[in-house]
């Protein structure tokens, strides 16, 4: 009977000896730390190769850290990048309701939109901009077939600088229109009819409850968005916009200092890039709240309620 | 006095009736019970009597108001999003998942809408936000996070914000299913002080034991049809239809 049920007979059960049992022994992991030397040391040789080096010229890089062109670049690529995103950020909201309108034609248009704006290279449409004024000489303003209430020559109206802002809007507004449209859905359902059910209105709810939620969760894919705009706006050096890099080109060119000065642009696209980070960590912390996993449950709660 | 009614309502989801000409009634300070087994249509009654779901026929009216539609030439017209939002005001919702807004402390959740909607000043709606709180017995979590609150104490704070709108009728989806069973009795205490107090209810709910002792009427429900209502106590334990006694049978 035993033996169909699978139960073992007790006598046949062998009892562990009676003694102390030793502690479990930290394991090696041979390969992991032959690993590790080897990168080490790949990465030593490196950073002690670039530091002998006599092309990098390190006293060059200094001097031209806080040179007055490069600071004039450096402050013209983060107006660029600023206001190019803003503006995208602006656009791709609008964007992203429109394709989450129950409307067919707003919701099409939206698509196309981002269908076109994110399958052409941002290079392209960058001197497309550029040279927009090939493709309609001049703006007017007015009806079809009659005398324009103003008009005015698109070359004066977009300087390179605002062709290269149009462009990085169209551009990025076309990924982050993404972001944004899978961040409103993912706020559920019945926030929205919580708040419907207390009299709220569409735009309201939407204001006070479905994007203070939204934000959280599209905070870190628009922090990086905006950081691949950053160094995206060192494009315009080829429409000569005299941004960072292109600065650092003009003086290079001269001095023929090319390595150090590459290194300067470097320099200053990784500080922002850091501080941009913190931002993003701040950002987080700020839209994270009422998230247990961040710690500003327990702090809010305070140390009464825990 | 009538405060809810619903007249000849219908409804259909992708060509399956759920609600099939139902009326419901509801008297003031009347708690009233909607019971029946799942895919009977409470759920969705409750619903449309708060305009969540639009409705194929009949009307809801709100103390002899018509609900989301103005009558113009013989036809209903529905109104804008905005004045469906205002007549929501006066309709108080509890949802089983309490869908607190997580972004929030329990004091800003309670406070969103009377300062939002009503236009109350903050420390008007502090004031009546700390008083609801009191009766849900959480005032020493106003300032907590709703994800730091267990589901019984979330769903109490889901109450006290649904109150904070002094509502003219309060409804409520299934408030205890989503709890753990040591849960349910507090929110049940909640309720039931409100109904004391001369609130008006109706409650769509597994709770027998609630629906005996608080409730005025019940009414049972199956495949999207009224089957039978009447007094709480008679109902529960003297039923007419023998649908009604199958499904009392198998819960009680």
């Amino acid at each position: 009977m035993s033996y169909v049920i699978g139960v073992t007979q007790e006598e046949s059960v062998p009892k562990a000896p009676l003694r102390e049992i030793p502690p479990i022994a930290r394991q090696f992991h041979v390969w992991r730390l032959i690993g590790a030397a080897v990168t080490l040391l790949i990465a030593g040789s490196i950073i002690l190769s670039l530091s002998q080096n006599e092309a990098l010229n390190w006293p060059v890089i200094q001097e031209f850290m806080f040179q007055e062109r490069v600071v004039a670049g450096l402050r013209l690529t983060l107006e660029l990048t600023v206001i190019s995103m803003i503006g995208a950020l602006i656009l791709a909201t609008i964007i992203a309701n429109m394709r989450l309108s129950p409307n067919v034609v707003l919701r099409s248009i939206s698509w196309a939109f981002v269908w076109f704006f994110r399958g052409i290279p941002l290079l392209v449409l960058l001197v497309l901009m550029f040279n927009v004024s090939l493709l309609y000489p001049e703006v007017s303003v007015g009806l079809p077939g009659q005398t324009p209430i103003w008009s005015a020559s698109s070359g004066d109206l977009l300087n390179p600088f605002w062709a290269a802002v149009v462009a990085f809007v169209l551009h990025q507004s076309a990924y982050t229109s993404e972001v944004i449209r899978t961040s409103i859905r993912a706020v559920p359902k019945g926030q929205i009819e919580a708040a419907e059910s207390l009299g709220m209105t569409h735009l309201r709810t939407l204001q006070r409850i479905v994007l203070p939620q939204a934000l959280r969760i599209a905070i870190p894919p628009i922090a990086n968005d905006a950081i691949n705009l950053l160094k995206a706006t060192s494009l315009v050096a080829f429409i000569a916009v005299s941004d960072l890099l292109y600065s650092v080109q003009q003086i290079y060119a001269s001095n023929y200092q090319i390595v150090p000065l590459l290194v300067v642009a470097a320099l200053w696209y990784l500080i922002i890039v850091s501080i941009m980070s913190v931002g993003q960590w701040a950002l987080e912390r700020r839209f994270g709240r009422g998230t247990a996993r961040l710690g500003t449950t327990v702090k809010a709660a305070g140390g009464k309620n825990r | 006095m009538t405060v809810i009614e619903a007249r000849s309502i219908s409804k259909q989801f992708h060509h399956h009736t759920v609600l099939d000409n139902v009326s419901l009634s509801v008297a003031k300070g009347e708690t009233v019970c909607l019971l029946g087994p799942s895919g009977a249509g409470k759920s969705t009654l409750l619903r449309c009597l708060n305009l969540l779901e639009p409705l194929e026929a009949g009307a809801v009216f709100l103390e002899g108001e018509l609900l989301g539609f103005r009558e113009q030439h013989g036809k209903l017209y529905a109104l804008s999003k905005r004045k469906i939002a205002r007549q929501r005001q006066h309709i108080g919702m509890v949802f089983q998942h309490f869908n607190l807004f997580p972004h929030m402390t329990v004091l800003e959740n309670v406070i969103e809408a009377p300062v939002g909607v009503l236009k109350q000043s903050k420390l008007e709606a502090k004031r009546h936000a700390t008083e609801l709180l009191d009766l849900v017995g959480l005032s020493d979590k106003a300032h907590a996070y709703p994800a730091s609150l267990s589901g019984g104490q979330q769903q109490r704070v889901a109450i006290a914000r649904s109150l904070a709108m002094r509502p003219k009728v309060m409804l409520f989806d299934e408030p205890t299913s989503a709890l753990d069973p040591e849960l349910v009795s507090e929110v049940l205490e909640a309720m039931k002080k409100l109904a004391l107090e001369g609130m008006t209810m109706v409650v769509v709910t597994h709770e027998m034991g609630f629906a005996r002792e608080v409730a005025d009427r019940v009414v049972f429900m199956a495949d999207g049809a009224v089957v039978e209502e009447g007094p709480a106590r008679e109902m529960l334990t003297n039923p007419k239809v023998d649908r009604t006694k199958d499904f009392l049978a198998r819960v009680l």
